[in-house]
C-alpha cells in the first residue's frame, strides 16, 4: 500500500494504483479530467494531456519533484508522494493549453451534436477553457463517413483519443480500423473498403469523449435533455443486457450501456441490445437512471422528480382507498 | 590535428571490407572484450570513459547499460538508432557508409557487456543504400566467425539484423523506434517502463546512437583512462560534427570536445570561415531541434567565456543564453540569412514529423507553422510574435516525447534574440514577399553579426 496526499488529502492506495485512480478514490473537485483514458482499456491514456498533474514530492525514499507535469492516468503513486492537482495555478495553465490546442480543430457545433450535453470536451472547455479564441487559420475538416450500418463517423469532431480503436482491439475480434497519417492530418479510418460491423461495435460509440462516433439509429432524434433514461435489462445471451434506455414519452430513442460517475461504461453491450431492441416491450425496467457524469441530466435530476412524483402518486392513492379527498395537485396555476 | 579516434583510418581505401578493416587493428577490442574481460569490466570501463549518448540528449553512455534489467530472464537486446533524421545531422549516415565494420566491432562488445544475443540496427530508411553496405559487412563478420555461434571459438553467441524504418523522424524517438521495430505504427510509448527493463518485445533494451557504440571499441582498446584524457570534464572523448550552412567548408568533422566554437567555425582545419567574406549572425549547434544563438553568444558564454565545444560550455546560461551540442549537426547562418524563414522551415519539418498522438504536439506544431508562414509572407500581425512563444510556452514540457520540445525550443530562442526581425517582417510586409529580401537588403539586430 502507498500514502499519497493530492491536493492536501491523504489517502492509502494499492501499489501500481495510478495517480488519477488515487484521485478518485479521494473523489470531488480535485480529480483530473480524462479524456483519453478509459479503465476498462489497457492501454489507454496518457494521450490527451488533461489530466496533467504536478508531483511536488516524489516519495518519502526520493523527496525531489518531478521535473515535468505527468499524466496522472499513466503515473504509478509512489508511497509519500505529494500531487498537486487543482490546487497548482501550473495545472491548470497546462489543462487550459490542451483545451485550447484541442478546440482549435473542433468545430464548435455543440447546437446540432448529438452528444451535446453529454460532451466531456463541452465540460472541460467549460471549466478550463476560455472565452475567445486565438486560433485564426483554416480548420481543418473531413467529409463525415459511414464505418458500418450503424455508426457514422464525423472525423471533424474527434479528438483522437484512441479509445474507439482499443475497443475494436480489445472488445471485438476484428479490428477494422484505426488511425491513419501523422501529427493534425491524423484520422480515425478504416483499412480501405472495410466496414464495422461486429457484435460489439457499438460500444466505440459510448467510449468516444466527444460526438465523433454517434449512434445513427438516434442521430438527431433528440437533445438528451428532452429524454429521460431509465435503466433496463433483457435476457441477451451476447452480453448482460444492463442498459441504458434513453426514452421519451413511451418511444426508446437510444440504447446505450451503463455508465459509471466518470462516464466509463461498466459492461459493454451487444449491438443487437443497443441496436435492434427499440420498444419499450423488449425491455425489464429497472427504475430511473441515476446520472452523475458530465451530463447535463444531471443538472435537472429528472430521477429525483419522478420518485418524488411516484411517492406523492402512491400517497394520493392510498389517501384515496381510505375514503379521504384528495387535494387537488400542485400547480403553477393554483391561487390562494 | 586534433585526435581522431573515429575516423583515423576513414580514407585508407577499402576500409568498409574486413580485410583492411583488420589490417589496422579492427575487431581487436573484440578479442581482448570476449577473451580478457567480463561484462561487468566492460560496463565500468564504459562508465569511467564517461562517454556520453552521441544521439543528442547526451546521456552517460555507461549509466544507462547499468541500468539494463540483468535479474530478468528474458532475452536482452540492444539497438543501434541509425534513423538519422535531424535536420542539420548527417553525421551516422558517413560512418556507416566509411567505416560499417566500426559499428560492427562495437555492437559485439556492447552486446556481450549487456548480456544480449540480438542486436539490431534500425536505420532510416532512405540510407538504402548503406544498408546494402552494412549487410554486406555483417556478411563478411559472420564467415570469419566475428558473428554467429561462439564468436571467436568464445562462449558467446550473437545475431546481427539491419532494420530499415518507413521514414519517419519520430521513429529516431527511442521508444517510438521499438514499437516501428515491432511492426506497429511508431508511435512513442509513455514512460515508465524504461526500455532497460521492457523495451522491445517488452524485453530488457538498450537502445544506442551508432556514433556512441561506434566509441566503444577505441574506449576498450585505449583503456577509459586515456579515453577520458580527452575532451575536458564530462564531456570526453571526441565527437562528429556535421558542419553545413554559410561555411566555406561544410561536412563532418571528428573533434576533440572542448575545441572553441570560434576556432571550430573559422580555423582552416575545420569549416574554413564563413563564405564570401560575410558577417556570421547565428548558429543552430546541434541540430534543428536546439535552441539557436546569434553570434555574438554563440562565441562565449554567458559568463564571457569563449564557447567550447562541450555539452557543459553549449549549455551554459540555459536556455536564455545557451543551447545544446545535441546530435552535434552545426548549421551556420551568415548576414544574409531570414531568421523568421529558417525557422518556419523548421516548424513545417516537426509539424510534418509529429506523430499526432498527443494534444499539444498534434495540434501546437501545426499552429506555430501557420503563424510562422504568415509572417514571413507578409501577413502578420504585431501580436503573432507573443502569440507564437506562447504557443510554444504551453507545448513545452506537456507531451509525451521530446519533439513537442524540439519543435517549441528553436521558436522561443529565435523570438528571445531576434525579435526585431520579426517586428521588420510585420512593419514591411511588401519588403519579405520577397523570397530573397535578407540578401539584397541584410536586416540585423544590433551588435548581433560578428566578423571572423
Amino acid at each position: 500500500m502507498a500514502k499519497v496526499t493530492i491536493d492536501g488529502i491523504e489517502v492509502e492506495v494499492p501499489d501500481g494504483t495510478t495517480i488519477l485512480n488515487a484521485a478518485r478514490k479521494i473523489g470531488g473537485e480535485l480529480v483530473p479530467p480524462a479524456m483519453c483514458y478509459y479503465t476498462n482499456l489497457k492501454d489507454s491514456g496518457g494521450k490527451c494531456r488533461v489530466c496533467l498533474v504536478k508531483v511536488a514530492q516524489g516519495s518519502t525514499k526520493d523527496p525531489r519533484p518531478m521535473p515535468k507535469l505527468v499524466a496522472s492516468c499513466r503515473t504509478p503513486v509512489m508511497d509519500g508522494m505529494v500531487v498537486q492537482s487543482k490546487s497548482s495555478p501550473e495545472v491548470l495553465e497546462a489543462r487550459k493549453a490542451v483545451v485550447e490546442f484541442l478546440l482549435i480543430n473542433h468545430p464548435l457545433d455543440c447546437p446540432i451534436c448529438d452528444q451535446a450535453g453529454e460532451c466531456d470536451l463541452q465540460n472541460l472547455a467549460y471549466e478550463h477553457g476560455a472565452a475567445a479564441t486565438r486560433y485564426e487559420e483554416d480548420r481543418r475538416t473531413f467529409e463525415k463517413i459511414d464505418i458500418g450500418d450503424k455508426i457514422k463517423l464525423h472525423m471533424t469532431r474527434c479528438i483522437l483519443c484512441y479509445r474507439c480503436t482499443f475497443v475494436a482491439d480489445q472488445l471485438t475480434n476484428n479490428r477494422v480500423h484505426g488511425v491513419m497519417s501523422r501529427g493534425d492530418k491524423s484520422e480515425i479510418s478504416t483499412y480501405i473498403k472495410e466496414s464495422i460491423d461486429n457484435d460489439f461495435s457499438g460500444n466505440m460509440i459510448d467510449v468516444c469523449p466527444v460526438g465523433a462516433l454517434t449512434d445513427k439509429t438516434f442521430r438527431f432524434k433528440s437533445r438528451v435533455w428532452f429524454t429521460n433514461p431509465l435503466d433496463a435489462h433483457r435476457d441477451c445471451p451476447k452480453c448482460s443486457g444492463k442498459v441504458i434506455l434513453w426514452t421519451k414519452g413511451d418511444d426508446v430513442l437510444r440504447v446505450s450501456a451503463r455508465k459509471d460517475k466518470y462516464g466509463e461504461v461498466t459492461e459493454y453491450i451487444c449491438n443487437e441490445c443497443r441496436f435492434e431492441h427499440k420498444k419499450m416491450s423488449d425491455w425489464t425496467v429497472d427504475g430511473p437512471r441515476h446520472i452523475e457524469h458530465n451530463s447535463v441530466i444531471s443538472q435537472n435530476h429528472y430521477e429525483r422528480t419522478d420518485l418524488l412524483k411516484l411517492k406523492k402518486e402512491i400517497e394520493r392513492q392510498i389517501e384515496f382507498e381510505r375514503g379521504a379527498e384528495l387535494p387537488p395537485e400542485p400547480s403553477p396555476k393554483l391561487t390562494n | 590535428m586534433g585526435k581522431k579516434f573515429l575516423l583515423e583510418h576513414v580514407n585508407v581505401p577499402g576500409i568498409e571490407t574486413l580485410p583492411v578493416y583488420q589490417s589496422k587493428g579492427g575487431y581487436a577490442s573484440v578479442e581482448k572484450a570476449l577473451k580478457t574481460m567480463t561484462p561487468d569490466q566492460l560496463i565500468e570501463e564504459v562508465k569511467f570513459s564517461d562517454l556520453r549518448g552521441r544521439g543528442g540528449a547526451g546521456f552517460p553512455t555507461g549509466l544507462k547499460w547499468s541500468f539494463m534489467d540483468r535479474k530478468s530472464d528474458k532475452p536482452r537486446y540492444l539497438v543501434v538508432n541509425a534513423d538519422e533524421s535531424e535536420p542539420g545531422t548527417f553525421k551516422d549516415r558517413y560512418l556507416m557508409e566509411k567505416l560499417p565494420h566500426l559499428l560492427i566491432e562495437g555492437m559485439i562488445v556492447s552486446c556481450f557487456a549487456l548480456g544480449a544475443k540480438s542486436g539490431y540496427i534500425y536505420i532510416r530508411g532512405e540510407y538504402m543504400y548503406i544498408v546494402r553496405i552494412l549487410e554486406k559487412a555483417i556478411d563478411e563478420a559472420y564467415q570469419a566467425g566475428l558473428l554467429g555461434k561462439n564468436i571467436l571459438g568464445t562462449d558467446f553467441s550473437l545475431d546481427l539484423y539491419v532494420h530499415p524504418g518507413a521514414g519517419a523522424y519520430i521513429c529516431g524517438e527511442e521508444t517510438a523506434l521499438l514499437e516501428s521495430l515491432e511492426g506497429k505504427r511508431g508511435n512513442p510509448r509513455l514512460k515508465p517502463p524504461f526500455p532497460a527493463i521492457a523495451g522491445l518485445y517488452a524485453c530488457p533494451t538498450v537502445v544506442n546512437n551508432v556514433e556512441s557504440i561506434a566509441a566503444v571499441p577505441t574506449i576498450i582498446n585505449i583503456t577509459a583512462d586515456k579515453y577520458n584524457d580527452v575532451g575536458i570534464g564530462k564531456s570526453s572523448g571526441t565527437k562528429l560534427i556535421s558542419a553545413s550552412g554559410h561555411i566555406n567548408k561544410p561536412g563532418i568533422y571528428e573533434i576533440e570536445l572542448g575545441l572553441p566554437v570560434e576556432e571550430f567555425i573559422y580555423s582552416d582545419e575545420y569549416c574554413g570561415g564563413i563564405w564570401k567574406g560575410r558577417k556570421l549572425k547565428a548558429v543552430v549547434a546541434g541540430g534543428s531541434s536546439v535552441p539557436i544563438l546569434p553570434a555574438n553568444l554563440i562565441l562565449k558564454t554567458a559568463k564571457g567565456e569563449p564557447r567550447l565545444m562541450t555539452y557543459e560550455s553549449l549549455a551554459d546560461g540555459g536556455f536564455v543564453s545557451g543551447t545544446m551540442l545535441g546530435s552535434g549537426g552545426f548549421i551556420v547562418m551568415d548576414e544574409t540569412a531570414c531568421i523568421v524563414r529558417n525557422l518556419w522551415t523548421f516548424a513545417r519539418f516537426y509539424h510534418h514529423e509529429s506523430c499526432g498522438q498527443c494534444s499539444p504536439c498534434r495540434e501546437g506544431t501545426g499552429w506555430m507553422e501557420k503563424v510562422l508562414h504568415r509572417i514571413e509572407h507578409g501577413h502578420g500581425h504585431m501580436e503573432d510574435i507573443d502569440l507564437l512563444v506562447s504557443v510554444a510556452k504551453k507545448i513545452e514540457g506537456n507531451t509525451i516525447c521530446p519533439l513537442g520540445d524540439a519543435a517549441a525550443w528553436p521558436v522561443a530562442s529565435a523570438i528571445r534574440h531576434f525579435r526585431e526581425e520579426f517586428e521588420y517582417h510585420v512593419k514591411y510586409p511588401e519588403k519579405v514577399k520577397d523570397p530573397k529580401h535578407f540578401e539584397k537588403e541584410p536586416f540585423v539586430s544590433e551588435g548581433m553579426l560578428v566578423n571572423g
